[in-house]
């Protein structure tokens, strides 16, 4: 069982990721490499990473998520996580679960706008 | 009464226990919200099997008792055990490894939570979640 690969999207400043289905480890880990290595690549200074798809984030998930945002803001990336559904904000808090400090939007359009408003300022 | 299991060896099982568990919360009808907390409790459970047992089960299906309608997951090790239960099950305990949002997080998300431990014997743990 092999999953394709999460696509992260370049534009102008930004990378823009759609996490489109339910990621494994495997997936995730590899997913957390490549906005890394997409963000030396490009020099993008903001990410949008929009989980409107996902139906629930368990801890790894959202693990992989924090640290994605600490590591892209050492390389001096601001991340945008949007499209939270009512059920995930629900069970993470349940859980217990914290995000670093980030970002947070309904959508994809005004994650983008907040991260470039963000950035200009 | 109608149960499906899945061995847990792989990670690659750990995503097919919550598929398992989501598809049996909306066949018993469970709305959104409760469906990502049964997903997301089985999904912590069979990871918590697969990094510290190696191996085990996870049997999920409905349950009924006293006229109330649920789902019951257990799941069921036979690895090192717990030595401190109570310690586990602190709020804010986690492994040192810092993976899993550990048991209290679990406990939160559902109903009813059963653990039978022995060190050296394996763990069970039980949970359900009530349709309401």
């Amino acid at each position: 069982m092999i999953q394709p690969k999460v696509p992260i999207l370049k534009l102008k400043n930004c990378l823009i990721i759609s996490i489109q289905w339910e990621l494994d480890d495997a997936t995730a880990l590899q997913f957390q490499q490549d906005v890394l290595k997409k963000i030396h690549e490009t020099n993008a200074r903001g990410v949008v990473i929009d989980l409107t798809a996902l139906d629930f984030i368990d801890s790894f998930i959202a693990r992989i998520l924090d640290e994605v945002i600490q590591m892209a803001g050492m390389m001096g990336a601001k991340v945008a996580l949007t499209g939270i559904q009512p059920p995930i904000a629900i069970t993470l808090v349940e859980l217990g679960i914290e995000l670093s400090d980030v970002l947070t939007a309904l959508d994809l359009e005004s994650g983008l706008d907040r991260l470039q408003q963000e950035l200009e300022g | 009464m109608d149960v499906s299991s899945v061995s847990i060896l792989t990670e690659w099982d750990i995503v097919a226990a919550r598929q398992m568990g989501r598809s049996e919360a909306k066949t018993i009808g469970f709305g959104a919200v409760d469906q990502a907390r049964i997903t997301t409790a089985i999904s912590e459970l069979a990871r918590n099997i697969y990094l510290y047992a190696e191996q085990g089960s996870v049997t999920i299906g409905r349950f009924e008792k006293d006229g109330k309608v649920g789902i019951r997951v257990i799941a069921e090790d036979q690895g090192p055990g717990i030595g401190d239960v109570q310690l586990v099950l602190q709020d804010g305990y986690s492994s040192s490894y810092g993976l899993g949002a550990g048991l209290p997080g679990v406990k939160r998300l559902m109903d009813e939570f059963d653990i039978q431990t022995e060190v050296g014997e394996g763990t069970k743990i039980t949970i359900v979640k009530w349709l309401s």
